[in-house]
């Protein structure tokens, strides 16, 4: 499965490891959903460090869409509320 | 579903929501092409407007830093004429200035991250579009219309979720800068004000212009004594001798002047 990481590119990640990835990405929304700000980049940053250590990097001149995709390392509790809340927020 | 699938599935909305709106989908690549490359110029022009602002911080930087180098000297100046004041008054005013340093060394580092950011979004995003212009030309070429919207799907969403994806780091960037550059021109009109001396410039700030009246009072009081000492121990003959000397060239004189009256009438 693909998956990208906003502001980094894509990474192709084995399907047993999506698994570990979902407990992770659960309680991220929560956080998001609870306003645990602390507990968003807590739970981001792991997120973000598993998927860089398990997945490989899909090269660049790969035309494909990615069936989940992750805030990027630096972004706020904030935006990546108002990337769920409202997708006129994606330009282009 | 957490936040990876919904992240996902509202980019797959707004890249179905363009084929959708196409009769013939092969009509969408030659639009998306177009606005793809309009998003690379859009890009580039990030990454250059990002390099403009990390150079003016910069500047400012070693503004700022020459000014706390010249309270430093300033607070030495004083401290060695027996001035603790005026040492303390330049010592605050070079921590205010270090802290401000501080505060745009912080910034300069972000600014460079997203500078790389965006430079890696141009590659990213120059790699796809090539990968594009080739998969568009084969679909238009090969397929009909019908075979083409399934054929399409993949190419077109996966370029328009880097596009997405692109677009938002583009408008991070410019936020940021944006920011900064209000911050920028609030430091420049300081700089410009005089509060913040143009280290080129001379010296006008008040703490200056006390070292520099203690120095020239404590000069004159040095070229005063030494001119009584000249003066004191000048020889007394030298003085009187210089009378007699006057009167002969007095008396010589008198006698053209007494002339001109004769000569003009």
């Amino acid at each position: 499965m693909i998956l990208r990481i906003l502001g980094e590119g894509q990474f192709e990640i084995a399907d047993h490891t999506v698994e570990a990835l979902n407990g992770l990405d659960n309680d991220l929304l929560a956080a998001v959903e609870s306003g645990d700000d602390a507990g968003f980049h807590r739970i981001l940053a792991e997120l973000l460090a598993l998927v860089r250590e398990v997945g490989v990097p899909v090269p660049d001149d790969h035309l494909g869409p990615s069936g989940l995709v992750l805030p990027g390392a630096d972004s706020t509790l904030e935006e990546v509320r108002a990337l769920l809340g409202d997708e006129g927020l994606i330009p282009g | 579903m957490g936040v990876m699938k919904r992240m996902s599935l509202i980019f797959n909305a707004k890249a179905n929501k363009v084929l959708d709106r196409a009769e013939d989908p092969r009509e969408t690549l030659d639009y998306s092409y177009t606005k793809q490359l309009e998003l690379l110029q859009k890009v580039r022009r990030g990454v250059a407007d990002v390099a403009t602002s990390r150079k003016r911080l910069e500047l400012q930087a070693t503004q700022l830093q020459q000014q706390a180098d010249k309270y430093d000297g300033q607070a030495r100046a004083a401290l060695a004429q027996g001035r603790e004041d005026l040492a303390r008054e330049a010592l605050t005013r070079k921590s205010a200035l270090t802290q401000q340093i501080a505060d745009l060394q912080t910034q300069h580092a972000q600014l460079l991250a997203e500078e790389e950011k965006l430079t890696q979004a141009s590659q990213r995003l120059q790699a796809k579009v090539d990968a594009f212009r080739t998969k568009k030309e084969t679909i238009k070429a090969t397929y009909t219309a019908a075979e083409a919207q399934t054929k399409i799907g993949e190419a077109f969403s996966g370029i328009s979720e880097e596009m997405g994806d692109v677009g938002l780091a583009i408008q991070r960037a410019e936020d940021k800068t944006q920011s900064m550059q209000a911050r920028a021109g609030a430091i420049d009109e300081l700089v410009a004000s005089g509060a913040l001396n143009d280290p080129t410039g001379s010296p006008s700030d008040d703490i200056q212009l006390e070292l520099d009246r203690m120095s020239s009072t404590s000069d004159v009081e040095a070229q005063l004594a030494a001119l009584k000492g000249e003066i004191a121990s000048a020889p007394a003959p030298a003085a009187i001798e210089g009378a007699p000397a006057a009167a002969p060239a007095a008396a010589a004189a008198s006698p053209a002047e007494a002339k001109q009256p004769e000569e003009t009438a």
